[in-house]
C-alpha cells in the first residue's frame, strides 16, 4: 500500500497498462500538450487535469496521441481502433461534451458486437470528468452516468477512492466491452492507500463502505463520501448505517443493495443528477420491486433539482446534496411512523 | 487495362453478385417477405468492387446503410448475408443486424452502418490501428453524398489528415441524399473540391466504369499504404433503386432512371469494354452470369428455409462477458 492521491492512481495505472500492453494507446485534447508549438517540448501538460502526464515522454508519440478538438472524431477513431484491435483509452475532457460524440458512443461503439452477431469486439474506454463543485456552471458539471448506463452494450465505473481508481481503471482497460469511466474532478486532489501493483477491481462488485443497522445508504463517486460524512454525524445520535458504493452503475450489483435494504428496512439512495429517470430513481424502483415487504419507511432520494447545474458558489451549494440534507432525510426515514 | 484474365473474370463475377443480389431482393421485398429498411446498391457496382479488389483482408472497410456491394466486394459470405437480411438465426450476424448492419470482422468488414457519416471516424480508427500495426494496411471508408455533409466526417478526415493514417475517403455521389438532389445539400463545387480543403489529396472520377475507379484506387490505396497519409475520391454513379424499397422516387426526371438503365450501366459499360478489347469472350461472361444466378437462387431459397432467432437470443452478444 502507498499512500496516493486520485489522479496519480489514474496516473500510475495509465503508466502501469501502457506498459503491460502495446495495443493499449491514450488519445484525447491535450492528453500530451504542447504538440505543434516549436518554442516548446511536449508533455508539459499532460492533460487538463494532469491525468496523463508523462505517457507521451514515456511511451511516445504513437501511443500518446494529442488530438484536435473533435470529440465525434475522438471517440469514433477509438471505436474504430477498437474494431481493429487495439485497446484505446479515450479522453473526454468534460462529459458534458458527450452530447459531440454520442452517436459514436450509442449507435457505434455500444451495438457492435450485438449488431454484428458477436463476432465483433470493442475494448475501448472512455474517460471523462464530471460533476459540480468548481463553478463551472452548466455546461462543465454535470453528472450524467444515467444517460450511458441506460445504454446495453456500455458498462459503466465511478471511482471514489484512490484505491478504486486504480482498480476500475485496469479491470476498465483489460475489459473486452466499451467502458465509460466518470471521474469526478473535486476527486483529483483527494489521497488513500493504494495497492501496490496489480490491483484490479471487478466490475458489478460494489463495495460496503460501512456497515449500519437503522439505513441503508447508496451513492457514488463523491457522494460517498458525503454520506460518510452524514453517517458519522448521524452515528453521534444512535443511528447506525450501511453505505454501499455500487463502483459500476453497469453493471449493477443488486445483490449488494437488496441484501443491504432487507436487513436495514430503509433505503435512501444518493446522486447528483436531477431526479427525473435517474440513478436514484432506478435504485429506488429496484428496491420498491424486490424488497417491498421488507421496507419499514418509504424510500428517499436525495439528488439534485431539476435544474441546470448553476454558477455562482450559492447556487452550486445548493444544487448539490450536501451531508446536512443526507442526514436530514435519513433522519426522517429512520423516524418515519 | 494492365489486369489478368482471372482478375476481369473476379471483377465481373463480383460486379454481377451485387446486381443479381440486389435485384432478387428487390423483388422478394415486394412480396413481403424480408422484415425492415432496406436500401438497394444496384447501378453502383464498379465503385464497391473497383475499390475492394485493391484490398486484401487485412485492409478495413467501413460501408452505409447501402451497404450490401460493399460487403459483397469486401468478400462477406452471399448466403450468410441473403439470410442476415431476411432476419435468420444462422445469418451472418445472427439475425440481429439486418440489411443495414451485415458485418465481418474475419474479411475486414467493418459494418454497414445505419448513421449516416458514421462509418468514417471508424475507418478513421482502424486505419490508426492499422498504422500502429506497421504492416502496411489501410482503411477505405464508403460513404454517399449525404455523408459529406455530417460533421463527425469532417473530424475524421481532418484527424487521419494530422496524423497522416492510411485512409481512404470514397464518397459515391449518387445525385441524391435520400431523396434530395445534391446539387441543393452541397454548398460547394463538389464534393471533392471540399474534401481538398482537409490538406487531402482528393480526385473527382467517373464511376461508372470499372477501370476508371479501379486505376484511381490502385494509385489512392498504394499512396496511403505507403504512409503518404490518407486520400479521398467522389465518384460520380448513380442508383437504380430509390433511397430505401418503397421510394416511389417520384422526385427523379422522367426519364433518369430509363437514361441510367440504358447508357450509365456499369455492367453493361464493362462487358462491352472487355469485348471490343477482346479479353473476355461472351462466352465467358455469360458463364458467369448463370454461375451467380444460380448462387442467388441458392441464397433465397436457403435463407428462406433456414430457423428463425428464438426469444433467448434477444439477451445474448450484448456483451463479451456482464
Amino acid at each position: 500500500m502507498t499512500e496516493t492521491t486520485f489522479r496519480e492512481a489514474l496516473t500510475d495505472t495509465l503508466h502501469q497498462e501502457m506498459a503491460r500492453d502495446e495495443n493499449v494507446i491514450v488519445m484525447g485534447e491535450d492528453v500530451v500538450g504542447g504538440t505543434g508549438n516549436p518554442h516548446v517540448e511536449p508533455d508539459f501538460v499532460g492533460g487538463v487535469f494532469g491525468v496523463t502526464a508523462g505517457l507521451y515522454t514515456k511511451f511516445g508519440v504513437e501511443r500518446c496521441i494529442d488530438m484536435p478538438i473533435s470529440e465525434a472524431g475522438i471517440v469514433g477513431t477509438a471505436a474504430g481502433a477498437a474494431l481493429a484491435g487495439k485497446r484505446p483509452v479515450a479522453e473526454i475532457m468534460f462529459c458534458d461534451f458527450m452530447g459531440l460524440c454520442l452517436d459514436q458512443l450509442m449507435n457505434q461503439a455500444a451495438k457492435f458486437r450485438y449488431m454484428f452477431g458477436g463476432k465483433a469486439t470493442c475494448p475501448m474506454v472512455l474517460r471523462t470528468t464530471y460533476g459540480a463543485g468548481m463553478n463551472a456552471a452548466s455546461q462543465h458539471s454535470q453528472s450524467l452516468h444515467p444517460i450511458v448506463t441506460m445504454i446495453p452494450g456500455l458498462k459503466v465505473a465511478i471511482p471514489s477512492t484512490p484505491a478504486d481508481a486504480k482498480g476500475l481503471l485496469t479491470t476498465a482497460i483489460r475489459d473486452d466491452d466499451p467502458v465509460i469511466f466518470f471521474e469526478h474532478k473535486t476527486l483529483y486532489t483527494i489521497s488513500g492507500d493504494v495497492p501496490d501493483g496489480d490491483h484490479t477491481v471487478p466490475f458489478g462488485k460494489a463495495r460496503i463502505v460501512a456497515e449500519g443497522e437503522d439505513c441503508t445508504l447508496v451513492a457514488t463517486g463523491r457522494m460517498v463520501s458525503f454520506c460518510e460524512n452524514a453517517a458519522q454525524a448521524l452515528s453521534e445520535d444512535g443511528i447506525s448505517c450501511d453505505i454501499i458504493d455500487p463502483r459500476t452503475t453497469s453493471p449493477l450489483d443488486e445483490d449488494a443493495i437488496l441484501d443491504s435494504v432487507e436487513k436495514t428496512g430503509r433505503l435512501v439512495v444518493v446522486d447528483e443528477t436531477p431526479p427525473r429517470c435517474s440513478f436514484a430513481g432506478d435504485i429506488a424502483a429496484l428496491a420498491a420491486s424486490e424488497v417491498f415487504s421488507s421496507l419499514k419507511a418509504p424510500i428517499k432520494q436525495v439528488t439534485a433539482p431539476h435544474s441546470p447545474v448553476p454558477f455562482a458558489k450559492e447556487l452550486e451549494a445548493a444544487y448539490v446534496p450536501s451531508p446536512a440534507k443526507i442526514k436530514d432525510i435519513v433522519e426522517q426515514t429512520v423516524n418515519y411512523k | 487495362m494492365q489486369l489478368a484474365r482471372e482478375e476481369l473474370q473476379q471483377a465481373y463475377r463480383q460486379m454481377k453478385t451485387i446486381r443479381e443480389f440486389e435485384e432478387r431482393l428487390h423483388k422478394e421485398i415486394a412480396t413481403g417477405v424480408i422484415p425492415g429498411f432496406t436500401h438497394l446498391y444496384a447501378g453502383q457496382e464498379s465503385v464497391a468492387v473497383g475499390v475492394c479488389e485493391n484490398l486484401t483482408n487485412d485492409d478495413y472497410i467501413t460501408s452505409t446503410h447501402r451497404g450490401h456491394g460493399h460487403c459483397i466486394a469486401k468478400g462477406c459470405d452471399v448466403i450468410g448475408m441473403m439470410k442476415e437480411i431476411y432476419g435468420r438465426a444462422d445469418g451472418l450476424c445472427k439475425g440481429k443486424g439486418g440489411s443495414m448492419h451485415v458485418a465481418d470482422m474475419d474479411v475486414g468488414m467493418l459494418g454497414a452502418n445505419g448513421i449516416v457519416g458514421g462509418g468514417p471516424p471508424l475507418a478513421t480508427g482502424a486505419a490508426l490501428a492499422a498504422k500502429l500495426n506497421k504492416k502496411g494496411g489501410v482503411a477505405v471508408s464508403f460513404g454517399g453524398d449525404g455523408s459529406c455533409n455530417q460533421g463527425p466526417v469532417f473530424e475524421a478526415m481532418n484527424i487521419a489528415a494530422i496524423l497522416k493514417l492510411p485512409s481512404v475517403y470514397v464518397y459515391e455521389n449518387n445525385r441524391y441524399s435520400e431523396h434530395t438532389h445534391s446539387s441543393y445539400v452541397i454548398a460547394s463545387e463538389s464534393i471533392a473540391s471540399r474534401v481538398e480543403g482537409f490538406g487531402i489529396h482528393t480526385v473527382k472520377a467517373d464511376g461508372f466504369d470499372f477501370f476508371e475507379v479501379h486505376e484511381v484506387m490502385k494509385e489512392l490505396i498504394t499512396k496511403a499504404r505507403e504512409g503518404n497519409g490518407p486520400c479521398a475520391v467522389e465518384f460520380e454513379t448513380t442508383r437504380f433503386y430509390g433511397h430505401f424499397e418503397g421510394d416511389p422516387q417520384n422526385y427523379r426526371a422522367p426519364t433518369e432512371l430509363e437514361d441510367d438503365r440504358e447508357n450509365n450501366d456499369c455492367l453493361k459499360i464493362f462487358r462491352s469494354k472487355v469485348s471490343e478489347a477482346g479479353l473476355l469472350a461472351d462466352e465467358d461472361l455469360d458463364n458467369i452470369d448463370n454461375e451467380v444466378l444460380t448462387l442467388i437462387d441458392d441464397a433465397v431459397e436457403q435463407a428462406q428455409n433456414s430457423p428463425a432467432p428464438t426469444p433467448d437470443d434477444v439477451t445474448t452478444d450484448v456483451y463479451v462477458s456482464y
